[in-house]
């Protein structure tokens, strides 16, 4: 049984879902413990991940990587998965809606996550990918008496399975033209003299534009938008936060490992996404009204400096992508769970912009938390958010791109508009008909934890937080 | 003879019919969701055609994870097409404009 140690984590989530589905199908009281079930399972895992078989390197012939690497990220997706599930408790309004699926769909999503982060091998990267594909399209539709959460699921399935196709498209000529489908035998077929095949590169590409589809890299980001607005709060938060980190440390592992060699083919890509991405981010925001469309443009624009720290390749590269995929976490969770704070008097939820005007009259503290978290996203230098935006232009520039650090640097300026526009809403306009006052204690803990971690006394992180992202990085 | 490009070119076809499928169809969801079958059908004759020719077990193994994957990926789409005829009344790629910009 020793062999399965490096597979706990995973083991806890996955047992651990089917048997809480199972159970619930036969409890007939209520369904809101599974709830509280499924938080102990993601928080179990999470200690599970300590520990010297988490370092045991390849592990089940080569096709997955139980590293450090690996744990970082595991440890954000577990964790933004059990936000997701407490934020689920005051959002769901039907007694249904609070079944036992929920939680267990969250746990499986984020199964398929961890084992995107820990793959090595083009058949493990695709069962853990349509594993949290699969999960998140249902999810997606969950509210299903809701036309634009039914319209989000379908929308998000087709162009989803549309980016699957071309990711297996591109695996199939990887595996063709290298022999192979681990990671380790690919990069040998691109260090050899395949290397200029052309099969081999058209694999590249195409497994690159599946992979940016997932990520919601400019240009397939179109179905981020209407998605993260018709998709449930909760979901949508998980979407932006674990589901992302998985997708992006998953392009970070496949860039670095299967096709390091290939640093030349695929830099090009990745520099263009990322700055694609970036400016699209910050420009397309500016005539948004809905806040959930706007948080959506505003990760297509994180995920372009993510981008610009993986251009930079490396180890340095990985370390700037881990350390700003944890902050960004941090900023989008805390964002998604103040827009679960606007409801009208009558309890229903409202996400227009208009709604928030002047909240820091009516309700100062939560005024505040955005304020917190817009400047922070924007990258505004007292606040935490700026510290990741810094580490991923060093390391763009240490590896000799510094135009890219340099344009990127100047697209922040255009995005800062819509952060600062929603503080500006908040703090200078007409006070708008205020929110009904939620009494969730938890809820309201999440969000001063993450406030304060985004605050100038986040510095304090950037030492254990660095060790952390370092150890993870020395894997490349 | 048939020959190792011939299976690729075939597959080719049927990968850009997929594709363009899903593009160009502004129908029904239905077709959409055959179009996706097609691109992973056309994606299991890569694979196969490349395990046949290079000896090697792993395309095939690839091949059976990509049809079951591709069962219950149908599966799912088509739950959701039921969820979304049920709101809408149709399952018009046109109806789906609830949400814009």
């Amino acid at each position: 049984m020793l062999y399965l140690a490096p597979i706990l984590p995973e083991a806890i989530v996955g047992l651990g879902a089917i048997a809480l589905m199972m159970v619930a199908a036969f409890v007939r009281r209520g369904s809101i413990w599974t709830h509280w079930v499924a938080i102990a399972l993601l928080l179990a895992a999470c200690v599970a991940l300590v520990g010297a078989p988490q370092e045991a390197g390849r592990v089940f012939g080569g096709m997955y990587a139980a590293d450090g690497f690996a744990a970082f990220g595991k440890v954000i997706i577990f964790l933004s998965a059990a936000v997701a599930i407490v934020m689920a408790h005051n959002w769901f309004e039907r007694d249904y809606e609070h079944g036992a699926e929920y939680p267990v769909l969250i746990l499986l999503s984020a199964l398929g996550a961890a084992v995107m982060v820990s793959a090595t091998d083009l058949m493990m990267l695709y069962v853990g990918l349509e594993l949290q594909s699969l999960s998140a399209y249902v999810l997606a539709s969950y509210r299903r008496h809701d036309e634009r959460s039914a319209e989000a699921g379908l929308k998000y399935f087709v162009l989803g399975g549309l980016a699957s196709g071309i990711l297996l498209y591109g695996i199939s000529l990887l595996y063709g033209f290298s022999g192979t489908t681990g990671f380790t035998g690919i990069a040998v077929a691109f260090a050899g003299e395949e290397a200029t095949s052309i099969g081999l590169t058209f694999g590249l590409v195409f497994t690159l534009a599946g992979i940016a589809f997932k990520i919601a890299a400019v240009p397939f980001h179109m179905w981020t938008p209407d998605v993260y607005e018709g998709a449930p709060t909760p979901v949508t938060a998980f979407f932006a936060a674990g589901q992302k980190v998985a997708a992006i440390l998953l392009a970070t592992r496949i860039c670095l490992d299967a096709m390091a060699p290939a640093l030349d083919a695929w830099r090009q890509i990745v520099i263009f996404a990322a700055l694609a991405s970036i400016i699209l981010g910050a420009v397309a925001a500016y005539g948004q009204t809905n806040v959930k469309r706007l948080l959506a443009y505003s990760s297509i624009n994180n995920v372009g400096f993510a981008l610009v720290g993986l251009a930079a390749g490396g180890e340095a590269g990985a370390q700037a992508v881990l350390f700003y995929s944890a902050i960004y976490v941090v900023m989008t969770l805390g964002a998604f769970l103040c827009v679960l704070r606007m409801r009208d008097a009558d309890g229903r939820p409202v996400e227009s912009l208009a709604s928030l005007s002047g909240l820091s009259q009516t309700r100062p503290a939560l005024a505040a938390a955005i304020a917190i978290f817009m400047f922070s996203l924007a990258g505004i230098p007292p606040l935490f958010g700026f510290w990741p935006k810094l580490m991923v232009f060093n390391a763009a520039v240490d590896a000799g791109l510094q135009l890219l650090a340099l344009a990127a640097a100047a697209a922040t300026v255009i995005g800062a508009y819509y952060y600062l526009k929603v503080v500006k809403i908040m703090y200078f306009d007409e006070p708008a008909a205020p929110f009904l006052r939620p009494r969730s204690p938890l809820e309201t803990g999440l969000i001063a934890l993450a406030a304060l971690i985004v605050s100038p006394l986040g510095y304090l992180l950037i030492g254990p937080l660095g060790r952390l992202s370092a150890n993870a990085a020395s894997v490349f | 003879m048939i020959g190792l490009a011939h299976f690729l070119t075939v597959a080719a076809i049927l990968f850009v019919i997929g594709v363009l499928g899903i593009f160009l169809n502004r129908r029904n969801v239905i077709l959409m969701l055959m179009c996706i079958e097609l691109l992973l059908l056309s994606v299991n004759i890569n694979l196969v055609a490349f395990s046949a020719f290079l000896g090697d077990m792993a395309g095939q193994v690839f091949a059976m994870f990509v049809l079951t994957v591709a069962a219950a990926e149908a599966a799912i789409g088509l739950a959701i097409m039921v969820i979304f005829f049920r709101r809408r009344g149709s399952i018009a790629i046109d109806a789906a404009d609830q949400m814009r910009g």
